[in-house]
């Protein structure tokens, strides 16, 4: 809110002419701008304030350690044990073959500057493709002839989650400064060692906070496996990647679409259960990335 | 370069001059200090920054054991040159030198020659302190000779010897392992050579080592400087010109990418032969 006021006159003993006018527009932009802040933050506490008070009634340990059980009436009685189980596997997976780092560290410390622009371009055009485009795509490739499975909720989840990554190491990375890698040099290091002894460990919060923030977001993601990984008779824990495997957010989905009401607040429960889960990465990546941003700072 | 004599020198050799022909292949371990020290001879050296021509046929003699310094105005292609001795030059997109840079007899730009033999025989020391961040203080010195393999007692031993050597022992003996950017400016200045001296270079260059400095610090780096050249050819850039009367044997004036004038220090500030050398260290401009 001091950014605003930038532009406020401090006239040396008389005001000038316009100083009135000036004050009153300094006046106006901190209103307008402190009124955005509290709207940004009002939004999020009312979609967490309400997930929390329409998941009372449903979440309870039995929620998070039992397997769905389906009543006569249809209605799911259990837990999501299978749905959260699922979910860590595919993000896992999702997460090891997304390797992108790899590729930041190729663009900034290896790659001449025309091919390291090139693949950010490439990067930012990939993050921008909607992510049911990526399920079609997927799809199209591996469900179709075949059937859903594991490995394809978990490649159309790497897809969406390497550029995120990538593009974020790469900032990271960039921010290591030149003069370490020179240092480096003038001892005669080797490129490839420098990166390795002085770059990433320099950089390893960040790396860190970066491949965090790609996984929250691929948690949520629900579009690319409504179509790869969504359809599953199996209502035990599936720990077979070449299966469908049940996950939270198409439970989320299709205990929502359920004509009863204990289904809902289910599906607000596994809300929480996911939100709770981005939340303690998000944090978790704050912290390392406060770390290294210290020590950057030295 | 003088191809190298294979096989007729053992591991343990005793040190004598007739090593230095090999002071640029990896593949020897070089002996110890044998006191002769090795001069840098730059013939004809031009570098190009794209297409600009930074540095036009600039022709130097650094002697062996003696301070040179290169003075001048702001891009007048000082921090070039010495970027060109150590091939630190070619690291910068779009950049290349051409001419000779010799290390006694041997060039540094020779087919043959290994880059980074290039840089552990010529070290360097930057304007800002740029201790490694996430190493202790210990690491930073060691940094260097770990690569070299060096393991145990004799690489501390190595490390230990160059903290004193910079005069910093005292300071940081009870901390050699809390971080190197705990250490003030000046200390951290004097890491960066113990660093470079650790792995025992035989050329140090210094690209305007104190200019970040405090007058205290920057005086500790003069007496350093003084101290080191009884081992090391030194080779300084600096924009402060009572340093340069300070510390150098001799200085070298730059300009617009070529030296005007090469002299004894005592010589360039009193009785230069030059109009623009005397009109540069007597304030006229620059």
């Amino acid at each position: 809110m001091e950014s605003s006021a930038a532009g406020a006159p401090h006239a040396l003993l008389t005001a000038g002419p316009d100083a009135r006018r000036r004050k009153a527009v300094n006046r106006f932009m901190e209103v307008v701008s402190t009124a955005a802040a509290v709207v940004a933050v009002a939004v999020l506490a009312l979609v967490v304030i309400s997930v929390v008070i329409k998941a009372a009634p449903a979440i309870n340990l039995k929620f998070i350690t039992s397997n769905p059980q389906v009543s006569p009436f249809g209605v799911n009685t259990g837990g999501i044990a299978n749905s959260i189980v699922g979910s860590l596997i595919l993000i896992g997976l999702a997460t090891a073959m997304a390797v992108p780092v790899g590729i930041a560290i190729y663009t900034t410390e290896f790659a001449g500057s025309r091919v390291s622009t090139t693949i950010r371009f490439a990067l930012d055009i990939l993050n921008g493709v909607p992510t049911i485009v990526t399920g079609v795509f997927v799809f199209g490739i591996l469900v179709l002839g075949a059937r859903q499975s594991g490995w394809a909720g978990a490649i159309a989840l790497a897809i969406v989650e390497l550029p995120i990554v990538a593009r974020s190491a790469q900032e990271v990375l960039e921010l290591v400064p030149n003069s370490l890698r020179e240092a480096g040099l003038a001892l005669g290091l080797r490129r490839w060692r420098i990166v390795l002894r002085i770059v990433l460990p320099t950089a390893v919060g960040g790396l860190i906070t970066g491949s965090v923030l790609g996984v929250a977001r691929v948690a949520g993601e629900t579009a690319p496996l409504l179509l790869t990984s969504s359809v599953f008779s199996n209502l035990g824990v599936t720990t077979n990647p070449s299966q469908a495997m049940p996950n939270i957010p198409i439970t989320i989905f299709t205990l929502s679409e359920s004509a009863a009401p204990q289904d809902h607040a289910q599906a607000w429960a596994a809300s929480l259960v996911l939100i709770l889960f981005v939340l303690l990465l998000s944090v978790t990546a704050r912290t390392f990335h406060e770390r290294s941003r210290r020590r950057l700072r030295g | 370069m003088i191809p190298p004599s294979a096989g007729d020198q053992t591991e343990m050799t005793k040190p004598e001059p007739s090593i230095q022909p090999q002071a640029l292949n990896p593949a020897k371990p070089r002996s110890a200090h044998s006191g002769t020290g090795h001069g840098i001879t730059l013939e004809k050296l031009n570098a190009y920054y794209g297409s600009q021509h930074a540095i036009k046929d600039v022709s130097i003699k650094f002697l062996a054991n003696q301070v040179t310094a290169l003075i001048g105005p702001s891009g007048s292609g000082k921090s070039t040159v010495v970027r060109c001795i150590n091939r630190m030059h070619e690291e910068i997109p779009g950049a290349r030198a051409e001419g000779r840079v010799l290390l006694d007899q041997e060039d540094v730009y020779g087919p043959k020659v290994d880059i980074t033999a290039v840089r552990r025989v010529i070290g360097m020391v930057f304007q800002r302190p740029n201790p490694f961040p996430t190493m202790s203080i210990f690491d930073n010195v060691a940094a260097g000779l770990r690569l070299a393999g060096q393991r145990g007692n004799d690489m501390r031993e190595r490390v230990h010897e160059a903290i004193r050597s910079v005069g910093l022992w005292d300071e940081v003996k009870d901390r050699l392992n809390s971080p190197g950017v705990g250490l003030s400016g000046g200390q951290q200045q004097r890491l960066c050579i113990a660093r470079t001296v650790a792995v025992e270079p035989e050329v140090i260059l210094m690209d305007e080592p104190a200019s970040a400095l405090d007058p205290i610090s920057t005086l500790k780096i003069e007496e350093l400087i003084d101290e080191l050249k009884e081992r090391y050819t030194i080779v300084i850039v600096t924009h402060n010109m009572q340093q340069a009367a300070r510390v150098a044997n001799s200085t070298v004036f730059m300009l617009d990418g070529e030296v005007i004038e090469h002299d004894e220090t005592n010589k360039i500030f009193t009785n230069p032969s030059d109009e623009r050398t005397e009109r540069y260290v007597t304030g006229k401009f620059g």
